[in-house]
C-alpha cells in the first residue's frame, strides 16, 4: 500500500502521543471485555439452559422447600419425560473462601435430566453405591487438587450443623465449554439420612425434561394447576426464565455492565477525538500542501481515518489480548464466585469492531475539518 | 513572450479579464481587476509589486488553488476557472509544481519521500517512481541526501528539496512564491541558479513572486502588480541588480 510509509510516519511523529493514545483503547478495550465476560457468566444460565427443561421450585421463592411426594404426581401428568430434585446445600470447605455450589442429587435421574453432563461410568457406579459418594466439577477438582478416592470435609451451618465427610468417587465435564464444572454433587439418601426429622422429605426444587418444549407452558400451567391452594403451592417455568429470574436477585447487572462500558468507550472517544484532533491541528500547513499537490479531499480524510482505525486495532488487538492472559487469572482469582469466565470470540470480534468504530468516530470530525480546510487559508496562516 | 493585455491565443497560459473580490467585515476588497496576461511555454516570469498588490492571490489563481470572481484562465488549452473542485485538483496534480517560501516539507519523511509524494497520485509502479525521485534529487544535486529528514537538512538544501517535489512529476508549469524569502543571499543564489537551470536545460515554464529585485532580474521578465492591476515588466536598474548576483 503505497499511503501506508506516509500514514506509518504521521504515527510516528509523537511517539509518546501515540502510545498513551493506544493505551487508553488497550485499557478500555480490556475492561470491555471483563465486563462482557462478567455479564455472560451472570446470564450463561439462561443460554445453558435446556430448551425442554422445566424448573419447578415453591410458589413463596426458592429457599421454601416442596414435598418429595409431588414427584410421582408430576411424572404422571403427560409430556413429562423424566423428573430430579436437588438441594442447596451451602457449606464450607475449610475457609468461607473457599467457595463452590454444593447440590444435594438424586442419581437415578440426574444424568437423564442433565445429559450434558458426562462421568466416566465406572466413576459413576462407585458412586451410586457410595452413600457418602460425591461427584465432583472438574475445575473445582483442580482448584482445590482434589483426585478421585479423597476424603473431603464441608461444614455446613444450615440442616444441624456440623462437618459432613465426602468421598470424591468421580469427576464430571461439560460437553460445552461454557458448562459449569464447579459443582459438587451428592446423594440424595445421604443428605435426608443427616438432616433434621423436621426437615425431612422436602426438596429444595424439581427439574424436569418434557418431551416437546412447545408443550411446556401447558405442563407448566398443569403443575401449577394440580397444587395449587395446597401448603406447597408451586412456580413452574422454563430453565431459561429460571436462570433469569436467579440473575435479577443480584440487581440489574445487564444495566450496570452496559452503562460502565458505554461510559468507558465515550471517555475514549473523547480521548481519542481531542488527539486527533490535535494532530490535525498541528499538521493544517503539512495537509494544505498535500492538497495543494493533487490530495483530494477524500485522500486526506483517507488519512486520518487511517492513523486512528491503525490506532483503534492496535489498541484493541493489546487490550483484547492482555484480557485473553488475565481473565483466567482473575477467574482464579475470584474462587470460583462466577463460574466459567470465557472470553469468547464472538465478544472479542464485538470488542475489536467497537473499537473500530471509536477509532472512526475519534477520526471522522478532524477528517472531515481537513477536508474542508481551503487550502489558500490554511497556508496563509503558516 | 510575456503580453501584458495580450489578444493572442498560441500561449501556454492565457488570463483574460481576471477579477477577484474579497468579503472581510462586510467590506469588498479588489484584489485582482480586469487582469489579462500571456505566457509561453519555457518562460520564466517574475511577478513584483508591494503587500497587498495582489501577487499571492495571482499565483493562487494560477495554481487552481482558489477561483476568481470574474474572467477566465486557460492552461494548455484547459479553462481551469470553471473546473469543479475535484477536477482542479487533478488538474493541478497533472500541471502544476509548488514552490513556497518556507518549504513545506513533511517533517517526518525524508529527501526521497517528500519527492515521491506526488508520484503517489499516479499509476507509476516502485520502481518508476524510484527512478523518478532519484532523477529529480539529482538535478537539484542532492542525490546524496536522499535519506536526510528536513531537519537534518540547511534551508538551502531542504528548498531543494521542494523543486525536486515540484518537478518531479514533470508538471506544465512551476509556481514559486517567493522561493528564496527565507534564505540568506548566497543560498538564494544558488536556488535562483537552479531555477534557470530548469528553465534553459530543461525548458520548464516558471511563474514567481518575489519582494526581492535580485531575485527578479533572474527571470526572463518582470511584471509589477500595483493595486491588483497589471503593468508592464520594466527595467531593474543596473546599479539595484549589481554585486548581488553572479
Amino acid at each position: 500500500m503505497k499511503f501506508g510509509s506516509l500514514i506509518l510516519a504521521n504515527l510516528l511523529r509523537k511517539k509518546i502521543r501515540l502510545l498513551l493514545t493506544i493505551g487508553s483503547f488497550a485499557v478500555a478495550l480490556f475492561l470491555f471485555a471483563f465486563l462482557g465476560v462478567v455479564r455472560d457468566a451472570f446470564n450463561r444460565g439462561a443460554d445453558v439452559a435446556g430448551a425442554d427443561r422445566l424448573v419447578i421450585i415453591n410458589r413463596t421463592s426458592i429457599i421454601n422447600p416442596i414435598p418429595l411426594s409431588y414427584r410421582d404426581k408430576i411424572l404422571h401428568i403427560p409430556g413429562v419425560k423424566y423428573i430430579t430434585h436437588n438441594n442447596w446445600f451451602g457449606g464450607v470447605y475449610k475457609d468461607e473462601k473457599n467457595f463452590f455450589p454444593q447440590f444435594v442429587i438424586d442419581p437415578e435421574n440426574q444424568r437423564q435430566v442433565f445429559p450434558e453432563f458426562s462421568v466416566p461410568e465406572d466413576q459413576w457406579n462407585t458412586f451410586v453405591k457410595d452413600r457418602e459418594g460425591a461427584i465432583v466439577g472438574e475445575r473445582t477438582m483442580e482448584r482445590f487438587h482434589w483426585k478421585v478416592g479423597d476424603r473431603i470435609p464441608i461444614k455446613t451451618t444450615l440442616y444441624g450443623g456440623g462437618s459432613w465427610e465426602f468421598n470424591i468417587d468421580g469427576v464430571y465435564r461439560g460437553k460445552r465449554a461454557q458448562d459449569d464444572e464447579t459443582q459438587f454433587w451428592f446423594q440424595w439418601d445421604y443428605f435426608e439420612e443427616r438432616i433434621p426429622d423436621r426437615l425431612k422429605g422436602n426438596i429444595g426444587w424439581y427439574v424436569l425434561r418434557v418431551d416437546n418444549p412447545e408443550q411446556s407452558p401447558r405442563i407448566a400451567k398443569t403443575i401449577d394447576e394440580e397444587f395449587a391452594n395446597s401448603p406447597y403451592e408451586t412456580k413452574t417455568e422454563t430453565e431459561s426464565a429460571f436462570a433469569a429470574g436467579w440473575v435479577k436477585q443480584f440487581g440489574n447487572i445487564r444495566f450496570l455492565i452496559v452503562t460502565i462500558g458505554s461510559v468507558v468507550f465515550f471517555t475514549l472517544l473523547l480521548v481519542t477525538g481531542n488527539t486527533m484532533a490535535i494532530s490535525v491541528r498541528e499538521r493544517t500547513s503539512e495537509l494544505a500542501v498535500l492538497k495543494a499537490i493533487g490530495f483530494s479531499d477524500r485522500s486526506v480524510l483517507f488519512f486520518i481515518l487511517g492513523e486512528a482505525l491503525v490506532i483503534a486495532l492496535i489498541g484493541g488487538l493489546l487490550g483484547l489480548l492482555l484480557a485473553t492472559l488475565a481473565i483466567p487469572v482473575l477467574a482464579t482469582a475470584l474462587n470460583g464466585m462466577l463460574p466459567n469466565l470465557i472470553l469468547s470470540p464472538a465478544l472479542l470480534a464485538f470488542g475489536l469492531l467497537t473499537a473500530l468504530l471509536v477509532g472512526i468516530a475519534s477520526g471522522i470530525l478532524p477528517g472531515i475539518g481537513a477536508m474542508r480546510m481551503r487550502v489558500v487559508h490554511a497556508l496563509r496562516r503558516v | 513572450m510575456v503580453k501584458v493585455d495580450a489578444t493572442g491565443n498560441s500561449s501556454l497560459i492565457q488570463v483574460r479579464d481576471l477579477d477577484k473580490t474579497y468579503h472581510r467585515g462586510g467590506e469588498e476588497i479588489d484584489v485582482l481587476q480586469g487582469l489579462n496576461l500571456d505566457v509561453n511555454q519555457g518562460e520564466f516570469v517574475a511577478f513584483m509589486g508591494p503587500s497587498g498588490s495582489g501577487k499571492t492571490t495571482l499565483l493562487n489563481l494560477l495554481g487552481g488553488l482558489d477561483v476568481p470572481t470574474r474572467g477566465k484562465i486557460t492552461v494548455s488549452g484547459d479553462e481551469i476557472t470553471h473546473m469543479s473542485a475535484g477536477k482542479l485538483t487533478e488538474w493541478r496534480a497533472r500541471h502544476v509544481g509548488f514552490i513556497f517560501q518556507i518549504y513545506n516539507l513533511i517533517p517526518v519523511l525524508n529527501a526521497f519521500q517528500n519527492v515521491e509524494l506526488p508520484l503517489l497520485l499516479t499509476t507509476l509502479s516502485k520502481a518508476e517512481r524510484r527512478e523518478h525521485v532519484e532523477t529529480a534529487l539529482a538535478v537539484v544535486g542532492l542525490a546524496d541526501r536522499m535519506k536526510h529528514f528536513p531537519r537534518q537538512l540547511s534551508g538551502g538544501q531542504e528548498q531543494r528539496v521542494a523543486i525536486a517535489r515540484a518537478i518531479v512529476a514533470d508538471p506544465t508549469f512551476l509556481l514559486c512564491d517567493e522561493p528564496t524569502g527565507d534564505l540568506d543571499r548566497k543560498r538564494a543564489d544558488e536556488i535562483m541558479s537552479l531555477m534557470e537551470e530548469l528553465v534553459a536545460r530543461y525548458h520548464k515554464t516558471v511563474l514567481m513572486v518575489t519582494h526581492d529585485p535580485l531575485v527578479a532580474s533572474r527571470a526572463h521578465t518582470t511584471l509589477h502588480l500595483e493595486k491588483g492591476v497589471l503593468v508592464e515588466g520594466r527595467q531593474i536598474a543596473q546599479d539595484t541588480v549589481a554585486g548581488g548576483m553572479a
